[in-house]
């Protein structure tokens, strides 16, 4: 019974993530637990729901430790936990922020001149966007990964590649987000964009790209 | 029993072109008037096919140095294999000042002996004459140090013949992602071997001074890391994953410690690290600036690196116990990825003019600056380990190849590739 009703949720959201699904699935072996757990007393109960009863109890502890570990598959309730469904919740309303194509925080990626890391006027809107975002979600990371074009010395680009990200990272510091809401990674001109050295594909490979982590 | 022996080694050859190995080959591109003629005979064989050519392999060693020019076969009037052979009177009107005789014969099916002699023939003398047996194998590595023992006699200086390069190639596997390979050949680009396969770039190979391992960058954990890779046994290690960058590793010349960059304070600074004890000493402290690529000057007291402390690119030095750093570029708006000759006599560098990309090499006695290359797409300059060559990073028809130029910029060689990108090229030092 419980089974079909998960299935049944899940059709009519064709939008959810799969954190969500996740989610639905520990909802419906919460349920489970909670009915069982209510007719402990009803003849009904077998041995095999005790089993299961037990486990649950007993892997609730063990989800503390893990709780990134939520797979919610199996009805032994290993991944159980009220906790866990407040985190996951919150996930997934900032994912809906997060996806609108209409919104200024759909642009992850913000281009720079040659050789420089100062921020286009261009950009502008959408760093605040998302310095705006991270100042009230605190609890949300991003990783900046800085990129430079192919041209010049590969050492130098990928100090330079890390200069830009620091820059992108200071302005959204600036504007309401706090450090350790940041990872910068500098991959220099070892992951182009596009191939070539021509100006159109170097304009589009002196970049750094917002990356929100777990999405 | 013989044509299933046959078969099989038809079957080994069928499989050879699909061998993923790069095969570099060399092109030489120009010449130079101030070669000095010589003869190579081509080695007796007794009769039997040798597994390698070695009087060919020599020859060509000699021609690629730009120091030699060896006669054409055509024009060898005679095939002498030894001293009483010769009739020097007819190879001093070929204008030949050295000729090279030798003889390959059989020991057993394994085994090879192989002797030369080198003969001055203006003096009708002998310069110098030796007798070895190899197996089979070794062929091809005994052809490079007769070449060194030949250049060595006649041009006093030392032949890097036997040594080796390490290059970075990436392709794109039939998954469509890249895999990167950290390779090392012979000298003359032959026999290409990968020391190091990985899914994520590597860059910035630099050999130990004894040249037994290498250091280099890789990004096979997410980020920039240094890593220290023994040749003999493949056993690595990583030595710097700190915060942030960790990359453009450097041996001192006593193979003790690695100069390097690291921005774990929050902007990439050169360090100085011991191999023995994992101690890390800052060298400088310049936190506007981007400061990279150190190399040693070959007294292991001062470094050479790359900043941008004076708003564009420029290399500068500095002592390696830290303190002011002195520019040592004052031409154009774009020098980089230095490294210094083992007689710390000349420096070669990436120079930009004009957006383009050359390679220079500049006298740091009289600072005097030589533009060498014309393609405009070149980088990652290394010097032979006798400072009399240059190899470096360039593009041809859109693909990552080697080339290398003499140090005078008369001799341009080209290391021809198929199928994947080649790069950061670092020349080994002299076997020892």
């Amino acid at each position: 019974m419980f089974v079909s009703q998960h299935g049944r949720q899940l059709e009519n959201n064709e939008k959810l993530g799969v954190v969500q699904m996740k989610l639905l699935k520990l909802s419906a072996v919460l349920l489970t637990l909670i009915l069982l757990a209510a007719c402990s007393a009803n003849p009904f109960g077998t041995k095999e729901d005790e089993a299961d009863l037990q486990s649950g109890e007993v892997a609730v502890e063990d989800r503390n430790a893990e709780s990134a570990g939520i797979e919610g598959e199996n009805a032994d309730g290993s991944d159980l936990g009220a906790e866990a469904q407040v985190v996951v919740g919150e996930e997934e309303f900032q994912g809906d922020e997060l996806d609108d194509p209409a919104s200024p925080l759909s642009n992850r990626i913000v281009y720079f001149e040659y050789d420089s890391s100062s921020v286009r006027q261009e950009d502008q809107e959408t760093l605040a966007a998302h310095a705006a975002y991270l100042g009230d979600n605190s609890n949300v990371t991003v990783r900046l990964e800085g990129h430079t074009d192919e041209r010049g010395s590969r050492e130098y680009n990928l100090a330079l590649g890390e200069r830009r990200a620091l820059a992108i990272r200071q302005i959204l510091m600036l504007q309401g987000a706090s450090i350790n809401q940041f990872e910068v990674v500098s991959f220099g001109e070892e992951r182009l964009a596009v191939e070539g050295s021509d100006e159109s594909a170097s304009l589009q490979n002196r970049r750094v790209e917002i990356k929100y982590v777990g999405r | 029993m013989n044509k299933l022996l046959y078969r099989v080694i038809g079957f080994l050859v069928l499989l050879l072109p699909f061998h993923a190995h790069a095969v570099l080959t060399i092109e030489i591109t120009g010449g130079s008037e101030a070669a000095l003629p010589i003869a190579v005979v081509p080695f007796s064989d007794e009769g039997f096919a040798a597994p390698e050519d070695i009087s060919e392999v020599i020859r060509n060693d000699l021609a690629r140095s730009g120091r030699f020019a060896p006669l054409p076969k055509g024009d060898l009037i005679s095939s002498p294999h030894e001293k009483a052979e010769i009739n020097f009177s007819d190879w001093r009107l070929l204008r030949s000042e050295g000729l090279l005789v030798g003889k390959v014969s059989s020991v057993d099916g394994e085994t090879y002996q192989v002797q030369f002699q080198l003969f001055d023939v203006y003096k009708s003398e002998q310069l110098i004459g030796k007798r070895y047996q190899v197996p089979a194998s070794g062929l091809r590595r005994l052809a490079h140090q007769i070449s060194d023992l030949v250049y060595e006699t006649l041009t006093g200086e030392v032949g890097v013949f036997s040594t080796r390069l390490a290059f970075v190639t990436d392709m794109t596997a039939s998954d469509g992602k890249k895999r990167y390979t950290l390779e090392v050949s012979d000298a003359d680009g032959a026999n290409p071997r990968s020391v190091l396969q990985s899914k994520q770039p590597i860059l910035s190979p630099s050999w130990s001074p004894e040249g037994e391992r290498l250091s280099y960058v890789s990004f096979e954990n997410g980020k920039a890391e240094v890593f220290v890779q023994e040749m003999r046994s493949g056993r690595r290690d990583s030595v710097a994953a700190f915060k942030g960058i960790n990359s453009a590793p450097a041996w001192s010349p006593d193979g003790k410690r690695l100069a390097l960059t690291l921005s774990k304070a929050g902007n990439p600074e050169i360090y100085i690290l011991e191999l023995a004890t994992g101690k890390l000493a800052r060298i400088t402290h310049n936190s506007q600036a981007i400061d990279t690529e150190p190399v040693w000057m070959p007294n292991g007291r001062e470094l050479v690196f790359t900043s941008d402390r004076g708003g564009r690119p420029q290399i500068y030095k500095v002592s390696a116990d830290g303190g002011r750093a002195s520019r040592l570029t004052f031409e154009g708006r774009y020098n980089a990825s230095a490294d210094i000759s083992t007689d710390g006599r000349y420096m070669t560098m990436v120079h930009a003019a004009n957006g383009k990309f050359y390679i220079a090499v500049q006298d740091l006695t009289t600072g005097t600056v030589q533009i060498l290359t014309k393609s405009g797409y070149d980088e990652s300059p290394s010097f032979a380990p006798n400072g009399r060559i240059i190899l470096y990073a360039t593009e041809q028809n859109g693909k990552g190849v080697l080339a290398a130029v003499s140090v005078d910029g008369r001799i341009h060689q080209r290391l021809g590739e198929s199928g994947s990108d080649v790069r950061e090229p670092a020349w080994s030092p002299i076997r020892k």
